[in-house]
Parts: structure tokens; sequence; C-alpha cells
């Protein structure tokens, strides 16, 4: 089969994967494994979301949690109002989308780090705003709690990381994908071949934003109970950019990788070192983008490109 | 509305608001010569804090003196942070730099932030001295002694820092490596030890700044991201660059927030940097003290 090549293998391999991830709760019962298994998928959804701004468009942004925390409060208020999750679900990726424009239209516009001061100020300035408005404990009725679902959730958290993982394949794809990735290695260029800037950050921002909305959805619709300020706080920003990279930015599987790996470290460390793993993982944060910007997939390049030039070099 | 109130709460807000131009002088002096923006400002600012409660708390030192004291001891901090991080940073290309700079201060003040929580817990401190109550009535309006005397000496930092910059050699050097690096090193300055000197004396204002925000409110570890915004918002309003235009903006921001209150209560007070922030990139992105595009 000469049309089905390594690329056609590769695709079938995903498809065959993440039907099998599906499957496990059928399989699997324990709560534990399914648990940790959610945390992957939202880790994951989360850096590939962060991964199509500051990778593939190349735009620092220091505020993901308030995406993150704006579906997650949309998602929550208005779901225990009564309404059906799927349009919570909905109405909470797209007023992060909306914020994500009201922050992304004037600073776009300039040079500079004005989008990173921007995001990180909304972050910031929500996370303090949700904790005066909204300073009680927000907990599921017992209602809700009595049809709570694990693998509800799962299957949600799967889905979403899949469509997250699939999006920015198809981006890279596609003609505007291209674009973006024009306008990060050089704007001036860009604009001057007919590339927009504006336009194509934008576009790269709406992703991004709408999959951590999205996010912060499941995540309302997987917590019992929480601090509304909790999905705002700078933790999660700092979640959704350490995996990338540790995995490696700007590529579409380094994020996914660096996500797993992450969780599955933390959640060992933080077992057996409770305060001091945010700590760990922050100073190793600053020495991978300090030495190792390429992150893991980069290094496992090298590696494997260094290999063969020692093959090559090797005496016939 | 009564103008006694608002003028009351104007005063106020301009007592904050010293705190946060000096807070924004010190990240505005080393975004503009290293051209490495340090969103780890505000953790440095939380660290000057400490150094004051401590001091007072352990040895009985008064914290306007101990201002003395957490200067010198975040200009270290300051040295060694640029001696073991950001001199790796400023040997990029200006947009990796300004980017991975970013990144570099964001995990760092992640770090110190669950560091102070480690060491000292996350509960929040504050100073109180004996003399805290007393006040001068000028005009029926209330003038705090300690919030005059923060402010006097907000101000006297800012004056101190431009007579440096403008009297001295070093302020010259520095100067000249904000203007053009590559000119003048080629004029024998030494770029790195400006550097160094600079990132310091931005981290010895956030010690100044930390200590008389533990005069007038309390410290905590989490405190630095809001103070970072703070000072980022007061830049984005001076326009990068200008120390005195930072000082002059931070008591504007104060005196915002303070109004807002007044008429939306304190639940949305840090809206208002935020829509600043948003208005002044709309209508004059080079901010109100700046010099236009270049």
């Amino acid at each position: 089969m000469k049309s089905f090549g390594r690329g056609g293998w590769r695709l079938l391999a995903v498809i065959v994967g993440v039907g099998g991830l599906a499957a496990v709760p059928l399989v699997v019962a324990r709560a534990d494994i399914l648990n940790l298994l959610f945390l992957v998928f939202l880790y994951v959804t989360l850096s590939e979301s962060w991964n199509i701004l500051g990778g593939f468009a190349g735009q620092v942004n220091l505020g993901h949690a308030a995406f993150f925390g704006i579906g997650a409060l949309v998602t929550r208020g208005l779901w225990l109002q009564g309404w059906p999750f799927e349009l919570t679900f909905a109405a909470g990726g797209l007023t992060a989308l909306l914020f994500a424009m009201l922050i992304g239209v004037p600073t776009f516009r300039l040079r500079g780090t004005y989008f990173a001061i921007g995001t990180l100020g909304l972050a910031e300035v929500l996370r303090i705003t949700t904790a005066n408005a909204l300073p009680g404990v927000s907990s599921l009725t017992t209602e809700y709690v009595a049809h709570y679902d694990l693998a509800a959730r799962y299957e949600l958290g799967l889905a979403l990381a899949a469509a997250c993982v699939l999006t920015a394949w198809l981006l890279l794809r596609s003609r505007a994908g291209l674009g973006v990735l024009a306008v990060r290695e050089d704007e001036q260029a860009a604009q001057a071949t007919g590339v927009g800037a504006l336009p194509h950050k934008l576009v790269a921002l709406a992703l991004s934003s709408l999959f951590a909305g999205l996010a912060g959805g499941a995540f309302a619709f997987y917590h019992i109970s929480y601090y509304p300020e909790l999905p705002f706080t700078s933790s999660w920003t700092f979640d959704s950019v350490l995996p990338v990279y540790l995995g490696g930015i700007g590529t579409l599987w380094g994020p996914v990788l660096g996500a797993a790996v992450y969780i599955l470290v933390r959640e060992e460390l933080a077992v057996s070192l409770v305060q001091v793993h945010q700590i760990i993982f922050g100073a190793l944060f600053v020495v991978v983008v300090l030495a190792l910007p390429g992150g893991l997939v980069d290094a496992w390049h090298r590696l494997g490109a260094r290999r063969r030039a020692i093959t090559r070099i090797s005496p016939p | 509305m009564n103008p006694q109130a608002v003028a009351q709460s104007v005063v106020f807000g301009l007592f904050v608001g010293g705190n946060y131009g000096v807070a924004a002088a010190g990240l505005s002096l080393v975004f503009g010569v290293l051209r490495v923006l340090n969103v780890a400002h505000g953790e440095l600012l939380m660290l000057g804090g400490y150094v004051s409660f401590w001091l007072f708390t352990l040895a009985g030192v008064d914290p306007f003196v101990s201002v003395l004291i957490s200067a010198p001891v975040l200009l270290l901090v300051g040295f060694a942070l640029h001696r073991g991080l950001f001199v790796y940073v400023e040997r990029l290309e200006e947009e990796t730099r300004i980017k991975n700079s970013l990144l570099v201060s964001f995990g760092l003040g992640l770090v110190l932030q669950n560091l102070a929580q480690w060491a000292w817990t996350a509960d929040e401190r504050s100073v109180n001295t004996t003399y805290a109550g007393g006040s001068a009535m000028v005009f029926g309006l209330v003038f705090p002694y300690t919030r005059l005397a923060s402010l006097a000496i907000g101000c006297l930092a800012i004056v101190c820092l431009d007579q440096v910059l403008r009297r001295t050699y070093l302020g010259k050097a520095i100067r000249a490596t904000a203007e053009d690096w590559r000119a003048a090193a080629l004029a024998g300055i030494d770029i790195r030890r400006t550097y160094l000197l600079t990132f310091g004396i931005g981290a010895a204002l956030a010690g100044v700044a930390g200590s008389l925000v533990s005069i007038g409110s309390t410290v905590a570890p989490t405190l630095g991201a809001a103070w970072t915004l703070k000072a980022l918002v007061v830049i984005v309003l001076a326009g990068m660059g200008s120390i005195f235009g930072a000082f002059i903006a931070g008591l504007l921001l104060g005196a915002a927030e303070a109004i807002s209150t007044l008429f939306f209560g304190s639940t949305y007070r840090e809206v208002v940097g935020l829509v600043l922030f948003l208005v002044v990139l709309l209508i004059r992105p080079q901010g109100l003290f700046g010099r236009g595009p270049r």
C-alpha cells in the first residue's frame, strides 16, 4: 500500500490509542486510575491550547489561568442554576474566547510585551475580583452528587484533549496555520508578503482560549467543591506552560508528552513532598527554558541526529 | 456624593499610589536598560516586606529604619539573581530576550512565592508600631503620620535614583546602555557590570517598596503577583522608561482606584488598573509621559 505511508500508520496508531483510552472505564473500575487519567487529559488540553498560541504563533501568554477560570466560572454558575451541562460547557468556552479578544485586539496591534502584561493582568484581576465577589466554596448539591458519574467526566476529558490535539494538527496543516507560523518566524516579513500579523495571532488566540475555557468547564463539571477563585490562580498558567517546554514548544506531540510526564511525576511527588514540589518544578522550568529550550522532543531528535551522524562518520 | 469624602479617598489613594510608583520605577528601570521584563518584581517586593517584618518582630527595628537594611539586602538578592539567571537571558536577541525573561521570571516568581510560604507560612503579617494611630488634620482631611512618612521616603528614593542617573558616572553609563548598548560598549562602558548594577538597583527599589508596604498594610507570600501587576500597569500608563513618569502614574493609579472604590465598592477595585491599561493602549500606546513612537 503505497499511499498508506508513515503518516497513515501514525494516524491509525493515534485512533487506536484514543479508542483504547475511551474503553478504559469499561474495563477499569478503580477510581484513582480514572481520576489520574482525567487529570492528564485536562493538562494535555491546557498545554496544547497554550502551545497553539505560545508555540505556533510565538506569543507569550502569562495568564492562561484567566481563560481556564472564566470557563470554570461560567460553566459552574449556569450548570448549578439548572441549565443543561452541554450548553453551559459551550458558554464557558465562548466567554473565555470573548475575554481573550478583549485583551488580544488592543495588545496585538502593538509589538512588544503588552499581550503578556494584559493576560497576566486579566488572570490576576479576575482572581482577586472573584475572591471578593464569591468568597464561599462552590459545592455541588446532593442532587448533583447523587448523579455524579466519574466515567462521564473521564470521557469528556478524553474527548476534549483529543479535540484540542486534533485542532492543533488541523491548524498546522491549514493555510491559516502556515500564516501563524510565518508570523512567529518574522512578523515584518510575513506582513510584507501579505500575511497579516493581527488576524493570524487572533486566530491562534481564539483557538487557544476556547480550549482553555472548555478545560475550565470540564474542571467545573469534575470537581465536587472548590473555591471559585482557585481556577484563576497563576499555578494553572504555570501548569500549562511547563509541560509545553518540557515536551517541546511548537511541536504537536511535545505538550501531550510533557503533560503526561508532568502529571505522573507530580502526583508521585505531591504525596511525598507536599509543599516543596512547586519549588522543584518552578526551578526545573527555569532551567529548561534557559538550557533546553527545545524540550524533550528536541533533545530526542538531537540525540537521534547525533547517533545517525556517528554511524555516518564511522569507517566504511 | 460628599466632596469631603471624595477628597479623603483621593488622599488615601495617593498614599497607596506612592508605593505603586516606587515599585514601578524599579521595574521600569530594569526593563528600560536590560530589556528584561522581570515579572518576579512583586516577589522581590514581598521579600523586602518580610525583611522589615522580621527585623521589627525579632529585633524591634523601626520599619522606617529598616528601609536602610531591606534596600541593600535586596540589592544583593538582585546581584545574585542577575548572576545566576538573567545573565543567560541577556545574551539573546531582543525579541527572544524579552520572551525568555518573561518565562524565566514567571518561574522564578513561583519559586520565591513557594519558598516564602514554606519558610514563613502563608499567614498575613503586619508591622504595628506604637505611633501608628497618629495623624494630622488639614482642611478637615486626615493625613496619618506613617502614611505621610512612607510617601516622603518613596519620593526621596525616586529623587535619589534620578540624581544618580543624572549626575554620576554610573548613571551616565546606565543611560547610555539604555540608549544603545553597542555604542555604549564601543565607548568603553562595561555593559555586563552596568546590567548587574541596574538589576541590583531595581531590586533594591522593590525592597524599599516592600518595607513601605509592610508599614501600611500586610505582607504575605502571595503578595507578589498583585504588585507586579500594579507596577506593569503603572509603567504602561507612564510610558516605558520614564522614572518620574512612573512615580506620577503610580499616584494616578492609586487615586483612580480610590475613586472607583467610592463609587463601585471595593469588590471591583482591581478592575480599574486593567481598564486603564487597555484604554491607554487604545488611545495613547506610548503612555502618558512617553516620547511617542520612535
